[in-house]
C-alpha cells in the first residue's frame, strides 16, 4: 500500500475537519469506555491471564525458529503446503501461482491485515483475477476503494448513510425502491450479494490470528461466519500469515483467545473461533482439497533482532486504537499506512522507513492508555520514545524544535545563568499578561496560542522567593 | 542460493542468538467461572449461551429431539425442511414422530434452510459449543444454512475451553481437520457499531439440550 | 514485634519544585511546602535544580536528558526524599532516570537511589506520611483531572480524592472520563496543536458537564493546557493545582487570572 504517512499533519487536519468522522470516533471511544470495564469486571482473572498471554507471546518469539519448523512439519504431515516468503511481492507471487495452477478465476477473502500490508488485492486484480472481500466492513471498503481505518472495525469511519449510498452506487441490480435505511437491510444486502461468491469461488484466502506449531493449525477468530465459509467452501484454502503469528500450543491459543475478543470488541469470545488443520480428509464430504500456508516475513525477522522486538507480540486486537485519544481525534487513515493508532505509530516507521513516517511516533502525548489496555503488555510509549531517539539522532525533526530544545537544555544545565534568564523572561511575560493574567498571542509560541490562551506567570520565580524568605 | 526458508530462519536465529530465551509459561490461568460441579456448569452454560443470543430447548430423552425441533421451527415460523449430519446418532432418531419435518442427510447445500448437527461439547465459561469436521459431521452444516440447530447432551457440558479440548483429545487420536468454537449466531457491528445478528453464517443458533442421555 | 518506621520522624524532604511551578506558579511551591511541613517534614530546596529533563527525554534527546538528570541526582541525593508537585516529573525521576544510565554503572547506582526515594507530592503525603489534611475548608464544587503519568506510571488515583474528601465544603463532581489525556503531552501540544486542541475540547466538555466551578489536577502542564483552552473558549471555570486547595491557599487568583480579571 502506498503511504501518505509523510503528510500526517495534513491528513490529521483533514480528519479533524470531518464532523462525520469525529462523531463516529467519539461513539467508538464512548462505547469502549463503557464496554471495556463491563466485560472485564466479569472476568476477575483478566490480569493474570493477560500476564500469561504476554509470556506466551514472548516465549513464542524467543523460540520462533524452532516453532516455525515444527509448524511447517505438522502442516506438511497433515497434507498441507508451506510457502516461505521474504517480501510482500514474494507472497503475492506465491498466492498467484497457487491460483494459476488451479486455473482459478474467483477468490473470496476473509479479513487479513497482512494482505493490506502487501497490497494483495491490487496484485491479484492486476492478474485478471476477481477478488472479493467478504467481511462486511472490508466488503464495503473494497467497493469504495478505501482501506481499513481500524484493525478490527475496518469501516468504523463510515456512517450507515454512507454505506447505503455505496451499495446504491455499486450494486447495479439493486431495486431503486429497496429500503436501505436500516443497518439490518444493509447487512442483508451484503449477505445476499456475497452468498453466490462463496459458492462459486475457486480459492478462499484467510488470514490467521494464530498459527499453532504443535498441530500445524491456523486459527481464525471471527464473528460474521465469512471466514469459515471462505475456508470451507472453495476447493483451495490459502492462509496468509506473518511469521510472528506462531504460538507453541493449542493451550496457548486458548489463553490468548480469552484476552483477544475482550480487548478487541468487548465480547467474551467471538462467535466463531476455528482451528483449521490441513485439507479435507478421507471420507470428508466438504472442506478444501488443498491447504496452503503462506508465511510472510516482510522485515519481521529483522525487527526481532532490534529494539522494537516487543511489538511482535501484538495480536492485532485494536484495543490501543480504540482507547487512544489521538486516534480518537483523527482516526486511522490519518496515519497514512495500513496500521493506524499507537500500534501503527510503532509499526509504520519499521515498514516504510522512519523518514516517511517521522510524525507518527511524535504525534502522541505518551499518555500510556495504549500500554494500559494492551493484552500482551507491549510498552508502546517506550517504543515510541525509541523512534523519537532515532529521529533525533538522524536529525529528522524540524531544526527549530531541535534548537529550541538545545537552547533550553543549555540554560537548564547552567543554573547560574538559568536563574537570571528565567527571572527576566518571567517578568516580561507577567507584565505582558496584564490585568487579564493571560496572553492571546505570543511570539515563538503560536503552536500554543493558536487555540489556547497562555496563562501568564504569577510573577517572581519560586526559587527567588524561597531564597528571599 | 539460500532459499527464502533458510534465509528467514537464519535471520531469526541470529536475532534470537544473543538473548536469554524465556521458558514456556508455567501456568495458563483458568477463570473461576470455568469451574464448579456439573449442575452448576450446566446452568452457567445455558445462561451464557442465551446471553450470546442462542436459543435453548431441553428434552429428557433423545427420542424427544424431533418434536423439540419441530416445535422450535413452528415457533419461529420456519418450514420443516431440515438437513442433518450423516451421523448414525442423528439418522436413528425417531423422525417419524415429527411428521411435519422433512429430513435429509449430507453436507449442506446452497439453499438448505435448516441444519441439525451434533455438538461435540458445550463450554460453560462462555456458553460456547465445540463442533468439528469429519465424515459424519460435514463442516458446511455449521455455517451455511440460515438456521443451525445443535444437539448437545448435558453430559458433554464442561467448564472451560481446556476441558473441551481434553475431551477432544481423548476422543480422537488425530485432531479433526477443523474444530470450531461457536458462541451464538453470526453477527457484525461493522455498520455504526450496531450489532446485527445474522450475517454470512447462521441467523439463528438453537441448542437442543438432552438431559443426562447421549444424543 | 514493633513495626519499624520506614522513615525518620521528621524526614528531610528535598522539594523538586519543577520548572513550570518555579517559573509560572510559585504559589504551588509554597503550598507544597506548607503541606509537607504540616505533615512533619523538614524542607530543603536544593538551589541548583532546574528541569528534570523530561522534555529532552521525550524528544529522543537522551544524552541531554541524562545531563539534566545528573544535575537533579547530584542536587538531591543527600535528602531522605525527593518530592515534586507533579506526577509527570516524579515519574520521570522514579521510572526513567535509571534507564538513562544503563551504560554507566556508577551513575546508575546513584540514579536508582534517587529514584527509590522520589515521590509525587499528594501520594507522598497520603501513602508515606499518612497525612490527614489541614482541616481547612473550601467553598465550591470542584472536579479533578488525573494526569496521565501520575495515574498510569505512579498509580495515583485515590490519594488526591482521599485528601479532597477531608476538606469541608468541597464537593467533588467526578468527570465522566477523568483518566483521559487532556492533550498536553509536553511538546506534543505545540507540535500538533490541532490534535491537542481536539483532546482539550473533549476534556473541557467533560469539565463543563460536571457543573463544577473549579477544576483541579496535580500537574501544572495539564492545568495550563486546560486553563488556556477553557479561557480561550470564554469559560468562567477556575483552574488550580490541587496543592493550593489542600493547603487552603486559594485567596490568590487562579491560573491565567489576576485579581482584576
Amino acid at each position: 500500500m502506498r503511504s501518505t504517512s509523510d503528510r500526517f499533519p495534513e491528513n490529521a487536519a483533514r480528519a479533524l475537519g470531518d464532523p462525520t468522522l469525529r462523531a463516529a470516533l467519539s461513539r467508538l471511544q464512548q462505547d469502549t469506555r463503557v464496554g471495556r470495564p463491563a466485560i472485564l469486571d466479569r472476568l476477575p482473572e483478566f490480569n493474570a491471564i493477560r500476564d500469561a498471554a504476554s509470556d506466551i507471546r514472548t516465549h513464542g518469539l524467543d523460540h520462533l525458529d524452532v516453532h516455525l519448523e515444527i509448524f511447517e512439519r505438522n502442516v506438511q504431515e497433515n497434507g498441507g503446503h508451506v510457502h516461505w516468503c521474504r517480501t510482500g511481492d514474494d507472497a503475492c507471487a506465491a498466492i498467484h501461482e497457487i491460483c494459476r495452477a488451479r486455473g482459478a478465476k474467483l477468490i473470496v477473502k476473509g479479513k487479513s491485515m497482512v494482505s493490506e500490508e502487501i497490497a494483495l488485492n491490487d496484485y491479484l486484480l492486476a492478474q485478471d483475477l476477481e477478488v472479493v472481500e467478504t467481511d462486511l466492513g472490508e466488503y464495503i471498503l473494497q467497493l469504495r476503494g478505501e482501506t481499513p481505518s481500524h484493525v478490527v472495525m475496518p469501516a468504523i469511519h463510515l456512517t450507515q448513510d454512507g454505506v447505503s449510498q455505496t451499495f446504491r452506487d455499486h450494486h447495479d441490480d439493486l431495486d431503486a425502491g429497496r429500503d436501505l435505511d436500516e443497518a439490518r437491510n444493509l447487512t442483508d444486502e451484503a449477505r445476499d450479494k456475497l452468498r453466490g461468491k462463496f459458492l462459486a469461488a475457486d480459492i478462499g484466502i484467510t488470514g490467521a490470528n494464530f498459527l499453532v506449531a504443535e498441530t500445524g493449525t491456523a486459527v481464525i477468530v471471527t464473528n460474521e461466519g465469512n471466514g469459515d465459509l471462505t475456508q470451507t467452501l472453495p476447493p483451495v484454502h490459502i492462509v496468509l500469515a506473518s511469521i510472528e503469528k506462531i504460538i507453541p500450543t493449542i493451550t496457548d491459543a486458548l489463553s490468548l483467545i480469552r484476552v483477544l475478543a475482550r480487548s478487541a470488541t468487548g465480547q467474551e469470545i467471538t462467535c466463531y473461533t476455528t482451528f483449521a488443520t490441513g485439507p479435507r480428509r478421507d471420507g470428508d464430504l466438504d472442506g478444501p482439497e488443498e491447504f496452503h500456508v503462506v508465511l510472510l516475513d516482510n522485515g519481521r525477522a529483522d525487527l526481532l533482532g532490534g529494539e522494537f522486538r516487543d511489538i511482535l507480540r501484538c495480536i492485532r486486537c485494536g484495543a490501543c486504537q480504540s482507547v487512544c485519544p489521538v486516534y480518537g481525534a483523527i482516526g486511522g487513515h490519518a496515519y497514512g499506512w495500513v496500521y493506524g493508532g499507537p500500534i501503527g505509530a510503532v509499526l509504520t516507521p519499521a515498514f516504510i522507513g522512519l523518514e516517511g513516517a517521522r510524525d507518527l511516533p511524535e504525534a502522541s502525548s505518551l499518555c500510556g492508555a495504549c500500554a494500559d489496555v494492551c493484552p500482551v503488555k507491549i510498552p508502546i510509549p517506550d517504543l515510541l520514545r525509541r523512534w523519537r531517539r532515532r529521529s533525533h539522532g538522524q536529525k529528522l525533526s524540524p531544526p527549530r524544535a531541535r534548537w529550541g530544545l538545545a537552547l533550553w537544555a543549555w540554560f537548564a544545565s547552567r543554573p547560574e545563568l538559568y536563574r537570571p534568564a528565567a527571572r527576566i523572561a518571567m517578568a516580561i511575560l507577567h507584565w505582558a499578561g496584564g490585568r487579564q493574567g493571560r496572553l492571546h498571542r505570543l511570539p515563538f509560541a503560536r503552536g500554543w496560542t493558536v487555540s489556547r490562551d497562555f496563562p501568564a506567570p504569577e510573577g517572581g520565580t519560586f526559587m527567588d522567593q524561597w531564597r528571599a524568605k | 542460493m539460500t532459499t527464502a526458508r533458510d534465509d528467514i530462519l537464519n535471520r531469526i536465529r541470529r536475532a534470537n542468538g544473543g538473548i536469554d530465551r524465556k521458558n514456556a509459561p508455567t501456568s495458563h490461568p483458568v477463570p473461576a467461572r470455568a469451574l464448579g460441579d456439573h449442575a452448576v456448569l450446566v446452568g452457567r452454560f445455558i445462561d451464557m449461551a442465551r446471553e450470546a443470543a442462542a436459543g435453548i430447548s431441553r428434552v429428557n430423552h433423545r427420542s424427544d429431539i424431533p418434536m423439540a425441533i419441530s416445535a422450535f421451527l413452528a415457533a419461529e415460523n420456519l418450514a420443516g425442511e431440515i438437513r442433518i449430519s450423516p451421523d448414525p446418532r442423528l439418522e436413528t432418531l425417531p423422525w417419524e414422530s415429527a411428521p411435519d419435518l422433512s429430513v435429509s442427510a449430507g453436507r449442506a447445500r446452497a439453499d438448505d434452510p435448516v441444519s441439525v448437527t451434533p455438538a461435540f461439547a458445550g463450554i460453560a465459561e462462555t456458553g460456547t459449543l465445540m463442533v468439528h469436521s469429519g465424515p459424519d459431521t460435514p463442516n458446511t452444516l455449521h455455517f451455511l444454512p440460515e438456521t443451525h440447530i445443535a444437539l448437545l447432551s448435558t453430559e458433554a457440558i464442561v467448564g472451560g475451553y481446556e476441558d473441551a479440548w481434553a475431551r477432544l483429545r481423548a476422543r480422537f487420536e488425530r485432531l479433526p481437520r477443523s474444530v470450531t468454537l461457536i458462541t451464538g449466531p453470526s453477527r457484525s457491528s461493522d455498520i455504526e457499531r450496531k450489532v446485527q445478528i445474522g450475517v454470512h453464517g447462521p441467523r439463528r443458533l438453537h441448542i437442543v439440550l438432552i438431559d443426562g442421555e447421549e444424543i | 514485634m514493633t513495626p519499624v518506621s520506614t522513615h525518620p520522624a521528621s524526614p528531610t524532604v528535598g522539594l523538586f519544585v519543577t520548572c513550570l511551578v518555579d517559573l509560572f506558579r510559585p504559589s504551588v511551591g509554597f503550598a507544597s511546602v506548607a503541606l509537607l511541613e504540616a505533615a512533619g517534614c523538614r524542607i530543603v530546596v536544593p538551589p541548583a535544580q532546574t528541569c528534570c529533563g523530561q522534555p529532552a527525554y521525550n524528544a529522543g534527546a537522551s544524552e541531554t536528558a541524562a545531563e539534566l538528570a545528573r544535575n537533579v541526582i547530584v542536587s538531591f541525593e543527600n535528602c531522605d526524599y525527593v518530592v515534586a508537585p507533579s506526577g509527570s516529573c516524579a515519574a520521570m525521576i522514579r521510572l526513567h532516570y535509571p534507564r538513562l544510565f544503563r551504560d554507566d554503572p556508577q551513575m546508575k547506582f546513584r540514579a536508582d537511589a534517587v529514584s527509590r526515594k522520589c515521590w509525587e507530592l499528594v501520594s507522598f503525603l497520603v501513602d508515606e506520611m499518612h497525612f490527614e489534611g489541614l482541616l481547612n475548608d473550601f467553598d465550591g464544587d470542584v472536579t479533578y483531572h488525573d494526569g496521565c503519568s501520575g495515574l498510569r506510571e505512579l498509580g495515583i488515583r485515590d490519594q488526591p480524592r482521599d485528601l479532597m474528601g477531608k476538606i469541608a465544603g468541597l464537593d467533588l463532581r467526578e468527570l465522566s472520563a477523568p483518566d483521559v489525556c487532556c492533550g498536553f503531552g509536553g511538546a506534543f501540544c505545540v507540535k500538533y496543536p490541532q490534535i491537542s486542541q481536539a483532546m482539550a475540547d473533549n476534556k473541557i466538555d467533560d469539565i463543563t458537564a460536571t457543573g463544577a466551578d473549579t477544576v483541579l489536577a496535580g500537574d501544572l502542564g495539564c492545568l495550563m493546557q486546560i486553563a488556556g483552552r477553557l479561557q480561550r473558549r470564554g469559560s468562567p471555570v477556575r483552574v488550580r493545582h490541587i496543592a493550593e486547595v489542600l493547603a487552603g491557599m486559594t485567596d490568590h487568583p487562579a491560573i491565567g487570572e489576576t485579581k482584576e480579571s
